[in-house]
């Protein structure tokens, strides 16, 4: 199973110890994992903002890059749906799209592809997962909160596979921490209320972690934390599986 | 880069006190929502059987409309047909004329809210009153309402005691919600009373039976129509629905997303005059057939005006109605006012995080957000695109496409970390209004692997 692995572009810039913790943790399961050197974004950002189109060449690179690989697993719940969702869209009479079928957000790939059952990992941290918008509703990670079907999480049940770890949510478990891409600065005000709000909830669980698969979400919050002198530590759920390895 | 929507949220979000009731109030309102939903193990069936019989009807509109019209006027109704606004107006103006009506009584519509029927009347010299208690404190106050249910929820109960003092008489700073409901009712009472005609809006229109059915908390859509003799219904095209029993699966849904109660306290079906009186019902398209051949946007035809994805989302539960230009604000209002005029309405395609949580509270399945993405794409067409957005995105675009500069701009970034504050935090970085920059890491991902030390770090 050879898999290419995606280190979305500003993981890759701002957090590579997530993408180190990613190539640690696939090849500690006996993977053949390689990091195609010239990938740069999936085009999520301008799509969102408004302007899907400079997105396209962006996605024909994706595909090429990755043509060759069985699985791509990328640390970023938001790029991996962006990729599964919209790049049949974007690639519409352009080219074969066939990216969208191998991507995996890594836990989700973990749980449903190599069905992990354990993990030699250890963390003894108290830690509050952050559910993400896209991780919650469009990768169907955890049960949403909106809607009447039987509770899951899959990054609770890995998490629970960590020595040592305590695993909390925080209230309004999958509320939008307000990062949303442009949204941030187009508007800046809501943004930043809607993380506030997310911050208090996730503190008031006393964890000493935030801990979710999207970066850019904890980003956000870190932004505020950092601003507010909140004592609040983040790490990629990543970093917590592959603790120890 | 700013939009109206952003700038009037800013304007709500600097009352913390009242921004933050506001956000929690309307949370509380989700979460009754969820609760009510829970108790029904179908739940999920429902809004899935809801979403398809929707569908349906929307698909084969002419077939069903002309099937209610038929089982209406059978049934002694008379039935009108309006294209747009205008039509509506002057039919419904026409008909009160005609009857010599001086004062009509109203509950609640979003219908003739959107036809702005009631200036229009007045304009004529007939007396509109609002019998909904949200709608009328908010007539009162010459306000629009912020929320298609709970209309005056940005306002508090020391506004409405001020209010009744200066309109009502009530006592002074008496702001006790019993006493002033209790104040209302002896108002409105009033009203019923000498109203020539009663209004209504219609929350379904049954076309096997021509029933118009009406669904309110405060039976105030029975006291008006039971008291006058002519009753005019304003019913939009999209809202008639086949059978009993597909009224079945949406009043199942639609007060427990609405307001999480298992039913309205009053649910009138409406189906034939008073003994010697009129029944008017008056169809509106007002560009409702045309969105349903709209590929992208026929969806937003499938909302039962529930109010749930108002109630769930995280933007407008911290902007507030008021900071929407539509007269329907939160994800629904979004589109709806994009279908209606974009580039009127472009503000709100920004009051929008794409967190998808309208989606799933929305009962008939409507893909609200999604729907926003696509406005999105539309704008630059539009010549209404942001444009520091399209700079971002173009340069970004720039930069991905060539590995090269995009792994040089990797090398010098960690640079930034060390600029004077003054050069990242002012005015052009919105980024910095209420959040640090992050850092960028000493080595990226890319020249570690390049150096090989992604290998051999070791995680702590």
């Amino acid at each position: 199973m050879k898999i290419g692995l995606f280190i979305p572009c500003y993981v890759n810039a701002l957090y590579p110890e997530a993408g180190v913790a990613s190539y640690r943790l696939l090849t500690s399961l006996g993977l053949d994992v390689e990091y195609p050197i010239n990938q740069t974004c999936c085009g999520q950002p301008m799509a969102n903002a408004g302007f899907e189109s400079q997105a396209l060449p962006l996605a024909e690179r994706f595909e090429a890059l990755f043509e060759k690989f069985d699985y791509i697993v990328a640390p970023s719940a938001s790029c991996a749906a962006f990729v599964r969702g919209n790049y049949p869209d974007i690639l519409k009479g352009q080219h074969l799209c066939q990216a969208f079928e191998k991507i995996y957000e890594i836990c989700e790939f973990l749980v449903d592809v190599l069905h992990v059952k354990q993990l030699p990992s250890a963390f003894p941290h108290k830690v509050s997962i952050h559910n993400s918008c896209h991780g919650v509703r469009e990768l169907k990670l955890s049960s949403a909160s909106e809607l009447n079907i039987p509770a899951y999480s899959k990054i609770k049940d890995l998490l629970e596979m960590v020595k040592g770890v305590e695993v909390f949510e925080p209230d309004k478990p999958d509320e939008c921490c307000g990062f949303g891409g442009m949204f941030s600065i187009e508007e800046p005000e809501v943004s930043v209320a809607m993380g506030l709000d997310k911050l208090k909830n996730h503190m008031a669980t006393g964890a000493e972690y935030i801990t979710g698969s999207d970066s850019s979400c904890l980003m956000h919050m870190q932004g505020i934390a950092r601003r507010e002198g909140f004592p609040i530590k983040f790490i990629h759920v990543v970093e917590i599986l592959a603790a120890g390895l | 880069m700013s939009t109206k929507h952003a700038d009037s949220a800013k304007q709500f979000l600097y009352y913390k006190g009242s921004a933050q009731w506001h956000n929690e109030t309307l949370w509380f309102v989700r979460h009754k929502r969820d609760l009510v939903s829970r108790s029904l193990p179908e739940w999920e069936t429902l809004r899935e059987l809801s979403s398809q019989i929707k569908r349906h009807t929307i698909s084969h509109l002419d077939t069903y409309l002309e099937q209610f019209a038929a089982n209406a006027e059978a049934n002694g109704a008379i039935v009108h047909w309006a294209v747009d606004a205008k039509e509506h107006n002057d039919i419904v103006f026409n008909i009160l004329k005609k009857h010599k009506v001086r004062k009509v009584v109203k509950s609640k519509s979003m219908l003739t809210e959107e036809c702005r029927l009631n200036p229009y009347l007045m304009a004529r010299g007939i007396e509109v009153v609002e019998s909904d208690l949200g709608e009328r404190i908010l007539q009162l106050m010459d306000q629009a309402p912020s929320h298609i249910v709970l209309p005056a929820i940005h306002l508090k109960r020391q506004q409405v005691g001020k209010l009744f003092e200066e309109k009502l008489h009530t006592e002074k700073d008496n702001c006790d919600p019993t006493y002033l409901t209790h104040a209302a009712r002896k108002h409105l009472r009033q009203e019923f009373l000498t109203a020539d005609a009663a209004m209504t809006g219609a929350n379904f229109g049954v076309a096997a039976t021509g029933d118009v059915v009406v669904c309110t908390n405060e039976g105030n859509a029975d006291m008006g129509t039971s008291m006058a003799k002519l009753h005019i219904v304003s019913m939009g095209i999209e809202k008639v629905i086949p059978s009993y029993q597909s009224l079945g699966v949406f009043h199942r849904l639609l007060a427990r997303s609405a307001t999480g109660q298992p039913s309205t306290t009053y649910t009138s079906h409406y189906r034939k005059p008073q003994a010697g009186g009129e029944f008017h019902i008056v169809l509106v398209d007002n560009g409702r057939s045309k969105i349903a051949g709209n590929p992208d946007h026929w969806q937003t035809l499938k909302c039962l005006r529930c109010g749930a994805c108002m109630n769930t989302c995280p933007v407008y539960r911290r902007s507030g109605g008021y900071s929407y230009t539509y007269f329907i604000p939160g994800p629904i209002g979004i589109n709806l006012g994009m279908l209606q005029a974009p580039s009127r309405y472009f503000d709100n395609v920004s009051a929008c995080s794409l967190c998808f949580s309208c989606e799933n509270v929305c009962p008939a399945k409507i893909d609200l957000g999604h729907q926003i993405y696509k406005w999105r794409q539309d704008l630059n067409g539009l010549h209404k695109a942001d444009p520091m957005k399209k700079y971002m995105s173009y340069g970004m675009k720039y930069v991905f496409k060539r590995p090269v500069v995009y792994h040089t701009g990797l090398k010098l970034a960690p640079a930034i970390n060390k600029l004077p504050r003054f050069l990242i935090y002012n005015k052009l970085n919105a980024w910095g209004l209420g959040r640090e920059l992050p850092q960028f890491a000493k080595e990226s991902f890319s020249e570690m692997w390049k150096n090989n030390n992604v290998k051999s770090v070791k995680n702590e």
